[in-house]
């Protein structure tokens, strides 16, 4: 059972309880909507503000544009965004406290803008912040990011945009070829200058020598935001804290991508819950994260990609009001972290950035289904592992559920064109190749 | 009692073989195997002389109770005269032996055995023609219901059901099968065993014996008031009640008569019996439902159309495979040779049912018709799997084990460079080198002494054994850039 199943459960069987209540005096008050934390509150949400960022009061929940739910296409092939849905929950979210979007022309196969757009549209201008990227990836002319960069106000219908970065920089050369020497980043000094672009940051995916040399032009471009990835398991093995501390210490605010790693902090193995349970046991799993990824000062806000309202009602309640951690909960959260590394899943968010894959595979479904058995216990090591027959069923029949037989790893061939987009730096050839191995020997029974 | 025995013996080995062609996950088979190679011309292909002796002593004893409890395609015609008889009571009569046809389709279904083309063999036999319509008509429906309950296992969490496939492996196949359970059907509803009576080559043989069985049915002219009930109620049309006899090398044992018969003057008996005593025997009235409404039979009229699974957005589109024109067909590990398999077929579908990597499917070429072949469009023949060799029952696939399957080659691979995506797509790929099975595969460059040309596979057919690993799992589409010849004649690598 994963949080959204368990927080369903949970919802059905209060607002049960709370139907057969109705009438007569509630004796121990658990049968209230919400449980025993109550309904959510719409007016206690956190807010930060920062001097450089002159009056904005922005949510310390940021809502994520890059997985919107999806339909069905009506019309045959592929999916849609389900913009019904996609209204409902920015209503909601706008009503619960929450003023920042984030969105991206590439985001959900380039349809998030547009929809994000259409929803916010419904809102008055002022009530909430919009971000959004220059995500030239593939065609990194002036012409071209220039048209992107139009393109996205069209999207959004809007005439200014409140926060604008640069997508997914620090690696190599990036700033430079798709920014500098294009001339787009003295073009959007002039945007930011005329209002059009009221804060400009980036969004960074690198080593800390990328991450010096991107502060190094703090002086000539004046970062108003960076955006960076950081949780609590990668805190002390990872460059996160050296981002941070750095950033902190030049006082420009930060904003959280990835709080959750994709759900991966969310989809914990059994003992792992168990454990944030036994300390907590009104709170998710994924609470954790967000209080620690929330708690310090510098934090502007932290995104999520909430695809369900359960997932949105979860982390509103996580924020209204954010109660920081204290120091004995963050070495606790740390020890955790340690306890999660131990399980060799493979670090993908699921951002689906590798994808399309030329030769047809579901990449992301692959690594996902993979880490969803090593969390599940359903790696078996030999035959003679007491679980083996039902793990080796579990994971081969769950694997023909998760992807379709002609997009498994088998049909890999290595052409690499996948492991440069991935924000983690993923080797997926090595990856599938190591799954497929794997998948033989289940099946041919040789491990 | 002898009446509801027979019904009772034929519902058990109805459903244990129907299910033995349903089940696809291979696990009945150990259970139920026999029934499949107890099957009269199955056991008789494999020269499994043991179970031919035995079922014709069965027949010299009881008659043919062959035909009314363990041949399939003979209770499938039983369920359709019921419904039959539903509509219309005491619909049959008398008529004398098709002597001339009768052997004359006897004497073409032996000679189309002999020469080799069994077409005509595998129209008629009627294992066969059962398997042919459980597999083609009865197994979608059953695994439509299977993946229906996949569909709430995935949802509940569960790994009990998995989802299979359903697709057409061929249509001239399938368009037989249709025809088949139309002609038989409709001759079972009008006429009972019309067509054991007259086509069925297994009914012609067994009737040569059931002549001369111990216990038969014999009328007690005594007690006979010579009503004609029991010449209105036999599916066979063999009681002559007018001259009180009874052709018993078309009576199929089913006891109908007896029961049907008011003045109990028939007995299942090893000689005709003399006046009996006991005028007065308990007349049973047997049970008459008046009306009942007919309800459809299976409904094979349903538009089957292999449906892919719906692709995401994000997801390249991917082309369909076409199979290559083989010069030599595959035919299963375990079969020998292309002679052996073509000799010992019987085109029954069995393997075709519970081939998991949808490898076997029936061939369309005339000179084997219905006889299933290998094509590896839409999966290989997996190293750990011998289904095929184990539900075989005429010996046409012979048991293998896995250690013999991996060592036997049945084909070898053939590379065509100009569809090999390392020269069309200029990338690396080695697809097939990564996944054959015997290490047959090694990647080369296509230039001499040029260590940044493109690689290609160079392929050493000594150590193929034409599994198609490398032809499935080419990512060259819709034709794969390496893909596998037969051969005649099997042999060990």
């Amino acid at each position: 059972m994963d949080r959204r199943d368990f927080l369903k459960i949970v919802g059905i069987s209060t607002a049960t309880g709370a139907a057969s209540l109705c009438g007569c005096k509630s004796k121990n008050e658990s049968g209230v909507a919400g449980g025993e934390l109550g309904p959510i509150p719409t007016d206690k949400m956190t807010y930060r503000s920062f001097p450089t960022l002159g009056d904005d009061k922005v949510s310390i929940l940021g809502y994520g544009c890059m997985r919107w739910p999806t339909i069905p296409n009506p019309e045959g092939r592929g999916e849609i965004i389900d913009q019904d849905a996609v209204n409902e929950l920015v209503d909601y979210a706008i009503e619960h406290g929450v003023n920042y979007f984030d969105t991206s022309p590439v985001y959900v196969q380039g349809w998030s803008e547009k929809s994000t757009g259409i929803a916010l549209k419904r809102h008055p201008r002022e009530s909430y912040y919009v971000a959004t990227k220059l995500s030239n990836f593939s065609n990194p002319t002036f012409e071209n990011s220039l048209a992107m960069y139009r393109h996205s106000f069209e999207e959004l219908q809007v005439d200014y945009i409140d926060y604008y970065l640069l997508h997914s920089v620090g690696n190599g050369n990036t700033l430079r070829q798709r920014y500098i020497d294009n001339g787009m980043m003295d073009f959007l000094m002039e945007e930011r200058k005329a209002g059009r672009i009221r804060r400009l940051g980036f969004s960074f995916h690198g080593s800390k020598g990328g991450f010096d040399e991107m502060l190094s032009y703090h002086d000539q471009y004046h970062w108003d935001f960076v955006q960076i990835q950081m949780n609590y398991v990668d805190w002390n093995g990872s460059d996160a804290k050296y981002l941070y501390e750095t950033l902190a210490e030049k006082k420009i605010p930060v904003v959280i991508m990835e709080p959750l790693l994709g759900g991966r902090l969310s989809k914990l193995p059994d003992h792992v819950v168990g454990r944030l349970k036994q300390r907590k046991p009104e709170s998710s799993a994924a609470s954790w994260a967000f209080r620690f990824a929330g708690s310090p000062d510098m934090i502007l806000t932290v995104l999520s990609g909430m695809t369900y309202m359960e997932h949105l009602q979860d982390n509103l309640r996580t924020y209204s009001p954010l109660v920081p951690l204290s120091e004995e909960e963050r070495v606790f959260l740390y020890e955790t972290g340690e306890l999660i590394k131990q399980y060799p899943t493979i670090p993908c968010n699921d951002c689906k950035y590798c994808m399309p894959c030329p030769y047809g595979l579901d990449i992301p479904a692959i690594l996902v289904h993979y880490n969803k058995c090593v969390n599940e216990g359903n790696i078996p090591k030999s035959q003679q592992d007491e679980n083996y027959r039902e793990a080796r069923r579990a994971f081969l029949v769950g694997y023909d559920r998760s992807v379709p037989k002609l997009r498994q790893a088998n049909h890999c061939i290595g052409c690499n064109k996948c492991s440069h987009h991935c924000p983690q730096r993923i080797n997926i050839p090595r990856e599938l190749r190591r799954i497929d191995e794997y998948v033989e020997k289940l099946k041919q029974e040789t491990l | 009692m002898l009446r509801k025995t027979r019904i009772i013996l034929a519902a058990i080995f109805y459903i244990a073989i129907t299910a033995l062609f349903l089940d696809f996950t291979g696990t009945l088979h150990a259970w139920l195997g026999w029934m499949a190679k107890i099957q009269f011309l199955p056991a008789l292909l494999a020269l499994n002389t043991g179970v031919v002796v035995l079922l014709v002593l069965l027949t010299l004893l009881f008659g043919r109770v062959y035909c009314s409890v363990i041949c399939p395609l003979g209770v499938m015609q039983d369920i359709f005269a019921w419904f039959g008889k539903k509509v219309k009571k005491n619909r049959y009569s008398y008529s004398p032996e098709k002597k001339w046809l009768r052997y004359i389709v006897l004497a073409l279904f032996i000679v189309s055995l002999l020469v080799g083309t069994g077409i005509l063999a595998h129209l008629i036999a009627p294992y066969s023609a059962y398997g042919r319509i459980a597999n083609n008509l009865l197994a979608p429906i059953y695994q439509w219901g299977n993946n229906g309950l996949a569909y709430l296992a995935e949802r509940a969490e569960s790994y009990a059901f998995y989802e299979t496939e359903v697709w057409i492996r061929s249509t001239t196949t399938f368009a037989i099968a249709i025809a088949s359970i139309i002609i038989i059907g409709i001759l079972a509803w009008r006429g009972g065993r019309t067509w054991c009576n007259t086509i069925c080559p297994v009914g012609t043989v067994l009737g040569f014996v059931s002549r001369f069985s111990w216990l038969k049915p014999v009328i007690d002219t005594t007690k006979c008031n010579g009503c004609g009930l029991c010449a209105r109620n036999c599916k066979a049309a063999c009681i002559n009640s007018k001259e009180h006899s009874i052709d018993y090398s078309r009576c199929v044992a089913c006891m109908d008569c007896i029961e049907s018969c008011k003045k109990g003057a028939i007995s299942y008996d090893h000689r005709p019996r003399k006046a009996s005593s006991n005028e007065e025997s308990s007349s049973v009235d047997t049970s008459r439902r008046t009306f009942l409404t007919t309800t459809a039979v299976v409904a094979a009229t349903t538009a089957i159309k292999a449906q892919e699974k719906k692709v995401d957005g994000g997801l390249a589109v991917i082309e369909d495979k076409i199979a290559p024109e083989r010069q030599t067909h595959l035919v299963p590990p375990g079969s020998l040779s292309a002679r052996n398999f073509a000799q010992h077929c019987t085109a029954c579908q069995l393997c075709v049912s519970a081939c998991p990597n949808g490898v076997l499917s029936p061939s369309t070429k005339l000179d084997r018709l219905m006889q299933p072949e290998m094509s590896y469009d839409r999966g290989y023949c997996r190293p750990e799997c011998t289904k095929c060799s184990d539900v075989c029952p005429t010996g046409a696939i012979r048991p293998i084990t896995r250690e013999q399957k991996s060592s036997t080659q049945v084909g070898h691979a053939v590379f065509i460079m100009k569809n090999c995506v390392s020269i069309t797509d200029g990338v690396n790929c080695g697809n097939c080198a990564r996944h054959c099975p015997t290490g047959a595969i090694q990647m080369v460059n296509s230039e001499e002494g040029n260590r940044r040309s493109p690689r290609i596979p160079a392929i050493n057919i000594e150590r193929c054994i034409g599994c198609g690993a490398c032809e499935n799992l080419c990512p060259a589409r819709p034709f794969s850039a390496i893909y596998v010849e037969g051969h005649e004649r099997h042999k060990e690598i």
